[in-house]
């Protein structure tokens, strides 16, 4: 179980999160909806612990472990997935070797026996199959010259290797057309098992139709504002924000 | 086998009476008293049994020598060195050398057991006292097996007529050959630490492949490790006679010590017509603790002349080592349609300066050159390419291809681009391309999300980096040097 409690962070000074109380049980979809800059990624980052998100107040219990306490690597190793709203480019780095880099550093950290070059290619195969991607952006640098969409599917095809226990996908839809927002879609709803949670950033609520969540809360200035079932969802793509104070986030 | 008081004392006083007897009563010394005059030049050359031409040669180079000042061009900054406060033959072990592994600093220790080096080569890379000639008491296989596949491999290559051996031996068995070619490269002139070299050189590595013979193994200066230090004034030859083919490799991964502060080495290479030498380096040096104290000096000077049409020479290089590297393997194309190639990753951290790069000198027609470099600057090195590509007149249709590449990590080192071009033939092209980057704090979050840590990741970004350099290195060697790439920036994060 994860629980965030009181969350207030700041970036260079400035208070971004205000106050974030959120719950969520394994096996559950978090759906997380808000306006440009109400504090998104902001929360994804602090998760994952990035440097320079200052955690001013608050506190996040995952599986009873204190989570901000854990080095980046340490919360990845501990199951926590982020697929970033803008993917990094690596230029020389083969995506394969990424990956696998990533994926020994972690069953490393469990205690588990590092798959060879061989087991991983035929593990990683499978994954790439199941995704409709190609070898060719296995063997191609780190999203380096990827389109929008390739470094989204490329995002979710980490996330299928890595199997976290707590995913967070910020913005995964976007730049994805119809046909790969569907392939997308069943990746992650692939990855649904009752051990693991997703927290589920998006704009739109055609996402939440392939991806149907048990929660969809409204961040807005930096606090949740209201949480609901996935009508809630139906009705924000109707109003927009504007019941949130989304004038006083921007 | 450390000299005896005495036989220094000795050797001081007939030096100081200029040989006044005749030094060749004397030479049963093995070492020769500090300091650099003709007869220590004298000494060596007798020292090593050499023929009146060669003593010649390098007493021409002394001369020359002294009246030459160091180079004062180049981006780096060191102490003053005397040169007449050291020893210029088999110097003797400094007295206060680790005396076991136990007394060795742990980290080196640490970094080669990351290696995977052998603990009698670790013996004898950090110096150990007397661990070149003792008995071997551990890992007896390590050396008896490096020792059996040396004479199995020279076998197989006489056979080929493949001459590769240390060069004071191709002087006594093959001197028409050294003649031929020693310093038709390089000219005892050159330089003031090549020149220097050509006055005191001690020892280096001789290979000849004659005309149409693919060698059929990587020649490797590791087989000698187990041998006598070649000393700080190398030398290596490699005569690539006509159609035939060479890959050679010196050094190791392995951090190397040496009591010796200043190494000016000196390698010459001569391809004929449609021959091919591919000369690959790793070089590991001492470069001196994280406070910048002690390190090496590498002033090396490499040249190679592709004399012959369509013959290559292709240099690759990792540079990790050393407290001072300067350094430009350079290409003189000189037959039509030759091709030269460097390709380059320099890595310096803590308080290493490098200044590196190369020449690539077009004359004949046709002739193409290649230039890759990755720099990679940490703490506070320093590291300057330094580039010349020249087009003399005739060489029509000349290319020239530069691309250079540096990575900053942190904000206290530095990298700095010298390109110098000149062009006089019209229809050369000659294209350089630059870039410096850094790496980005988004690229480590990247990797440390995805479970990487902080140094894993950046000798990964690293690695990615040199990719394309570290592709020309032979695969047993690239494996290596993809962990020393890791190794050498460790701590220079976080
Ligand atoms: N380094 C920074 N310094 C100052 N403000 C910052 C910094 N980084 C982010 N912010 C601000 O924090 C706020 C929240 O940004 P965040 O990226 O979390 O928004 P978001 O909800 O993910 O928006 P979007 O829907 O556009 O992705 C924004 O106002 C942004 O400008
Ligand atoms: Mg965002």
């Amino acid at each position: 179980m994860i629980e965030i409690k009181n969350l207030h962070a700041t970036v260079d000074g400035k208070e971004i999160l205000k106050g974030v109380d959120l719950t969520i049980r394994p096996g559950e979809v978090h759906a997380i909806m808000g306006p440009n800059g109400a504090g998104k990624s902001t929360m994804s980052y602090v998760l994952a612990g990035r440097d320079g998100y200052e955690v001013t107040e608050g506190s996040v219990t995952y599986y009873g472990k204190d989570l901000l306490a854990l080095e980046p690597e340490e919360r990845a190793a501990e199951g926590v997935f982020l697929a970033f709203q803008y993917p990094v480019e690596i230029p020389g780095v083969a995506n394969t070797t990424f990956l696998k880099t990533a994926a020994n550093a972690i069953r490393k950290h469990r205690g588990e026996k590092e798959l060879d070059a061989m087991q991983f290619l035929k593990l990683l195969r499978e994954k790439t199959k199941a995704l409709n991607m190609t070898d060719d952006m296995l063997k191609r640098a780190v999203n380096v010259g990827f389109s929008g969409g390739e470094k989204k599917r490329n995002e979710t095809l980490q996330m299928a290797v890595l199997e976290p226990k707590f995913a967070i996908l910020d913005e995964t839809d976007s730049g994805l057309d119809i046909d790969a927002l569907k392939i997308v879609a069943e990746g992650v709803n692939a990855l649904r098992s009752p051990e693991r949670s997703m927290l589920v950033i998006t704009h739109y609520q055609r996402l939440l139709d392939y991806i149907v969540p048990d929660y969809v809360h409204v961040l807005s200035a930096g606090r949740i504002v209201k949480s609901g079932g996935k009508e809630l969802a139906l009705e924000l793509e109707k109003n927009g924000y504007r019941d949130f104070g989304a004038s006083e986030a921007a | 086998m450390a000299a005896q008081p005495e036989t220094v004392e000795q050797v001081r006083a007939v030096t100081e009476q200029k040989y006044k007897y005749g030094f060749t009563t004397d030479i049963e010394s093995d070492v020769a008293p500090k300091g650099l005059n003709e007869d220590i030049v004298r000494f060596i050359s007798a020292k090593k049994n050499e023929p009146e031409w060669l003593l010649d040669w390098r007493l021409k180079a002394f001369r020359v020598w002294q009246t030459m000042e160091e180079p004062q061009w180049a981006a780096v900054s060191f102490p003053p060195i005397d040169y007449q406060d050291a020893h210029y033959y088999a110097a003797p072990k400094k007295k206060d050398g680790p005396k076991s592994l136990d007394e060795v600093d742990p980290e080196l220790l640490a970094t080669y057991a990351k290696l995977g080096i052998p603990l009698r080569e670790q013996e004898i890379l950090a110096g150990v006292e007397g661990s070149e000639g003792k008995s071997p008491a551990i890992a007896v296989d390590a050396v008896f097996d490096s020792v059996s596949v040396a004479t199995t491999f020279k076998a197989k290559l006489e056979e080929m007529g493949i001459i590769f051996c240390a060069i004071s031996e191709a002087v006594q068995k093959h001197p028409d050959l050294v003649k031929k070619y020693l310093g038709s490269v390089v000219p005892y002139t050159d330089n003031f630490y090549a020149t220097l070299n050509c006055a005191v050189f001690t020892d280096g590595s001789f290979v000849y492949i004659p005309k149409g013979v693919r060698c059929p193994m990587e020649l490797s200066t590791y087989f000698r490790i187990n041998q006598a230090n070649t000393g700080q004034f190398e030398r290596t030859l490699i005569i690539a006679d006509a159609g035939s083919y060479v890959s050679y490799l010196e050094g190791c991964t392995a951090p190397q010590r040496d009591e010796n502060q200043l190494h000016a080495a000196v390698v010459e290479l001569v391809a004929m017509d449609d021959a091919t030498i591919k000369y690959s380096t790793v070089q590991n040096w001492y470069p001196g603790n994280a406070e910048g104290v002690g390190g090496i000096y590498n002033f090396v000077t490499k040249r190679g002349a592709c004399r012959g049409r369509n013959s290559k020479i292709s240099w690759t290089q990792v540079e990790t080592g050393s407290a001072i590297t300067w350094k430009y393997p350079s290409c003189i194309l000189q037959g039509d349609n030759s091709v030269g190639e460097f390709y380059s990753v320099a890595i310096t951290n803590n308080f290493q300066q490098a200044d590196t790069g190369t020449k690539m000198i077009h004359i004949g027609k046709n002739t193409r050159s290649t230039i890759v470099s990755k720099g990679i600057s940490a703490g506070k090195a320093q590291q300057t390419y330094r580039g010349l590509v020249k087009i003399l007149p005739k060489a029509e249709g000349a290319r020239n291809h530069t691309q250079c590449d540096s990575l900053l990590i942190g904000d206290q080192c530095g990298a700095h681009t010298v390109p110098y071009i000149e062009s006089r033939n019209r229809s050369a092209r000659v294209e350089h391309e630059a870039t410096t980057a850094k790496i980005s704090e988004d690229q480590l979050f990247y990797c440390r999300q995805r479970g990487i840590a902080e140094e894993d990741a950046v000798s990964l970004i690293v690695n990615g980096f040199c990719k394309e350099v570290l592709k020309e290195l032979p695969m047993e060697f690239a494996v290596e040097a993809q962990k020393l790439v890791g190794i050498s920036l460790e701590g220079s994060v976080g």
